[in-house]
């Protein structure tokens, strides 16, 4: 089963990262870098990516078959995606102790989505 | 020299040309890189130049020497040398080449490692199949199938487990895992026989192959006959099982005539024979349930009762939600949607089923039986959205729209 680890940020968790002293910084990074390796070496990461602040952001529309380009309305909300994880893991179970691994999960800002999929069982 | 028949002759050749090196050598991580190497050589060579006269020895000496160089550019020299070392009294008789197979498929299955590690060595070491091809077929990147392997390579390593027949007492238990990676791979190849799988490698036909070459090594195990019957019986209906526009066909409404007729022979005969003459276990029991499905001419020709009857056995053999919820099926034919309904009812009960997609619609279809549309249209509804699987969302949301135009 492959799932989607969403990692969020917020205000608040924002705060809590600035007030973090710089060995405070090392060691939570150190915490994603374990988690990062442990996951590879297990063979069930798939992709890790940390994202960049939204307000770099690019929102795309296509209207008529002119495609245009703006800031997102992402950049005014105030939870926003942070980074991601996809993996794929023995069970939800699995997934989700994955998933408090990661340090924002201390905050609630871990969401985990299944994957779908295009095989089916016999009807 | 066609590319493809140099292919199949390199899959076959390879878990025993792995075999004798093993056996020469001890070192099964260096051995299996040698021989993937091997192979890609020989796919590259013989094509042109045409099949040696000697395939197996050629693979077999050119996968030596690879062994020596890597072995002399490994930064483990060191660990192997010592290695080497203690085994060189250890030298023994190539033994028959039947065994070494086997042990390699035990060892590639070893209950140390993880499942998705056990599933990508044994299709590597003993399906040649390369990395790149095991992770197009599993949709995963190529590096995450590497690591697995490199993984369960580690794990043999680590915990010293051995390239030999494991001891009579746990035989038992170290086959039913094989198995069991037989099984899966199946089953991933089977259930995503719709969907974007454009230059996927066939999982089934593979699968097929190694539980062949499975049943050669072991040809009087009933639970090796009752897997490979069970592929073949419902590889026969996958003809059937998807409509042209991509979408499922369930049983019930498959056109049987274009069931594959000789996979049906051959694994009706296979069942047959294993539950006569051998101790009954799960495969062999969920082979003759596909059996009496695939020899039935509808739905309503089915001999449910002997189903109803060989899932009540598969349930104390080998319980799990899935049997629960297909025995419950049976016993719909059986006894009708009211019991149907009632026993779906109580089966809810496990947390397993609690909520799951399936419940819900087998319930649909039970309610659709008993006339209340309405029901059936809302459970056919909470299924969809709860499938993670697109095909059964697209089935199930198709169920339900033409159950409510048919009320409106």
């Amino acid at each position: 089963m492959k799932y989607l680890l969403l990692i969020y940020h917020n205000p608040e968790s924002r705060q809590v990262w600035e007030s973090f002293s710089e060995e405070e910084q090392a060691e939570g990074l150190a915490l994603y870098a374990a988690l990062n390796n442990e996951l590879a070496a297990s063979g069930e990461l798939i992709v890790a990516e940390a994202l960049e602040d939204p307000s770099t952001a690019t929102r795309v529309t296509v209207n008529a078959g002119q495609v245009a380009t703006g800031d997102g309305p992402y950049a005014e909300t105030k939870e926003h995606l942070a980074g991601f994880y996809l993996v794929e893991c023995a069970s939800r179970e699995r997934a989700v102790e994955i998933a408090a691994r990661i340090p924002e999960a201390d905050m609630g800002l871990i969401e985990i989505r299944p994957i779908l999929t295009y095989s089916a069982l016999e009807m | 020299m066609a590319a493809s028949e140099v292919e199949d002759l390199l899959r076959e050749l390879a878990p025993q040309v792995l075999g004798v090196l093993v056996r020469r050598h001890g070192d099964f991580d260096a051995c299996e890189d040698a021989v993937q190497e091997a192979l890609v050589a020989a796919a590259f060579q013989w094509p042109a130049a045409g099949i040696p006269a000697n395939p197996k020895g050629w693979l077999v000496r050119v996968a030596d020497r690879r062994r020596i160089e890597l072995w002399r550019n490994e930064a483990a020299r060191h660990r192997r040398e010592e290695a080497a070392a203690l085994r060189e009294d250890l030298e023994v008789d190539p033994g028959p080449t039947s065994d070494d197979s086997l042990a390699l498929v035990f060892l590639c299955c070893h209950p140390a490692l993880t499942t998705a590690s056990q599933v990508a060595l044994t299709l590597r070491a003993v399906g040649g199949l390369t990395t790149a091809e095991i992770a197009r077929a599993y949709l995963v990147p190529e590096a995450t199938v590497a690591q697995r392997i490199s993984r369960a390579k580690q794990r043999i390593r680590e915990t010293g487990a051995e390239f030999a027949m494991p001891p009579p007492a746990e035989r038992r238990d170290r086959l039913n895992a094989v198995l069991n990676v037989l099984y899966l791979v199946f089953n991933e190849g089977y259930t995503a026989s719709s969907g974007p799988a454009l230059h996927r490698i066939e999982l089934t036909s593979e699968a097929v192959r190694l539980a062949r070459q499975l049943r050669a090594l072991l040809p009087d195990d009933g639970e090796v006959a009752g897997l490979l019957a069970l592929m073949l019986l419902t590889e026969a209906r996958r003809p059937a099982r998807v409509a042209a526009d991509g979408s499922l066909v369930p049983l019930a409404q498959q056109d049987r005539s274009l069931w594959d007729r000789r996979a049906i022979a051959e694994g009706v005969a296979l069942v047959k024979a294993a539950l006569a003459e051998t101790p009954v276990g799960p495969y062999q029991l969920q082979a003759a349930i596909a059996a009496l499905h695939d020899e039935a001419a509808s739905t309503d020709a089915t001999d449910w009762p002997q189903i109803l009857g060989l899932y009540d056995l598969l349930g104390k053999v080998a319980p799990g939600p899935m049997v629960t919820l297909n025995r419950i099926v049976a016993l719909a034919m059986v006894r009708g949607p009211h019991a149907g309904l009632e026993a779906l009812t109580t089966a809810e009960a496990d947390p397993a089923l609690a909520g799951h997609h399936r419940v819900d619609a087998v319930r649909a279809h039970l309610l659709e039986q008993t006339g209340d549309r309405e029901g059936a249209v809302a459970a056919y509804r909470r299924a969809a959205r709860r499938t993670l699987s697109i095909p059964e969302r697209r089935y199930l949301d198709a169920r339900a729209e033409a159950l409510a135009a048919k009320a409106r």
